[in-house]
């Protein structure tokens, strides 16, 4: 049997990451997603 | 029945795949390469690499480091409380629906071959290793790392990552002239890795996902205080083992039906004579 874990938790967590999320935008990271991934990666394939 | 279920999924995963690279431009000779639009700023929850010629949106994995990475040393709030957000809400669903990479995988194990059952003893220690490619090669070596120019790397997309060769490098390597001149050791190492992967695959299940894939064993994290969880009927299940037959990501649904190596694609659930199993959101307060 699997421990039972209460779903408040899980509600919890949920505001959670959406605060993690929400201050990532706040200070621009959405920005540099962006830069990034406009570019070709040259790591990612092979070639940086 | 189970057969048509099992279609459907493969219509999801394939359709899903067509939508998030459906940027036909990049694919023509002497076309732009690959998309500069805003989507670009959403990660898209599978992993897709973002430098395929196709992508519309941004590969999660490569931006987790691509923010660790930079001079400042800044953790990947946006990234991380996106991904958690999606493993908190249906665990590893993302890996059995909505993942391209996972889909190819099992379109290569369709491939007529006797296959390869892994001894649980060398099985168990393998499934680690995917926690290792999240926790060293995505978050701790780009984190920390920097080279002599206060620059890091993006560890796991440059060395090991098969998803960027075969989607990224192969298709704008052909289409490139350009860039076939500049290639070296590094595209032959991810290259060798790549064909280890295709050819695992026709033998293995799935192997990528079993043993490296990091956003697998990031989702994997979630999978047991998810909203949407695997139920088992006790007073309906006649012990048959068909559900542990039938998994071939090697999870005994009746004893761990919430296991971190579920991808939540339902073969169990459709194969049970009973009905037994099922899928769904948690119960109020609480559940198994």
């Amino acid at each position: 049997m699997e421990k039972k874990i209460p779903v408040w938790v899980t509600y919890i967590l949920i505001a959670a990451s959406i605060a993690c999320m929400a201050f990532g935008i706040c200070r621009g990271e959405v920005g540099t997603v962006l830069s990034k991934a406009v570019n070709i990666c040259m790591e990612c394939i092979g070639l940086g | 029945m189970a057969e048509k279920k099992g279609a459907l999924r493969k219509i999801i995963q394939a359709g899903w795949g067509i939508l998030t690279n459906a940027y036909v431009k990049g694919f023509l000779p002497g076309g732009p390469p690959i998309y500069k639009g805003k989507l670009k700023q959403i990660c898209v929850p599978g992993m897709n690499c973002y430098s395929c010629p196709g992508a519309l949106g941004a590969c999660p994995i490569g931006s987790m480091q691509a923010l660790f990475d930079g001079r400042q040393r800044r953790f990947a709030f946006y990234v991380t409380g996106y991904l958690a957000f999606i493993g908190l809400i249906a665990g590893r669903f993302i890996c059995g629906w909505l993942c391209l990479f996972g889909l190819i995988q099992e379109l290569l194990y369709k491939i007529p071959t006797p296959k390869l059952k892994i001894p649980k003893k060398i099985d168990r220690p393998l499934r680690y290793l995917k926690y290792l490619c999240l926790f060293v090669m995505v978050f701790a070596l780009p984190f920390f790392w920097r080279s002599a120019y206060g620059t890091g790397d993006p560890f796991f997309c440059k060395y090991i990552c098969p998803v960027g060769t075969l989607e990224g490098g192969i298709p704008l390597v052909l289409l490139n002239d350009a860039m076939r001149g500049t290639l070296g050791w590094l595209f032959k190492w991810k290259f060798f890795l790549l064909v280890i992967c295709i050819l695992a695959s026709v033998f293995i299940y799935r192997p990528f996902c079993k043993y490296v894939c990091p956003l697998g064993a990031f989702y994997g994290l979630f999978q047991k205080v998810s909203l949407v969880k695997m139920y088992v009927d006790e007073h309906a299940c006649v012990s048959c083992g068909l559900c542990a037959k039938t998994c071939k990501m090697n999870v005994d649904p009746k004893k761990t039906p919430n296991s971190s190596e579920c991808i939540r694609c339902r073969e169990c659930v459709n194969a049970c004579p009973k009905q037994a199993l099922s899928m769904g959101v948690r119960e109020k307060h609480t559940l198994s």
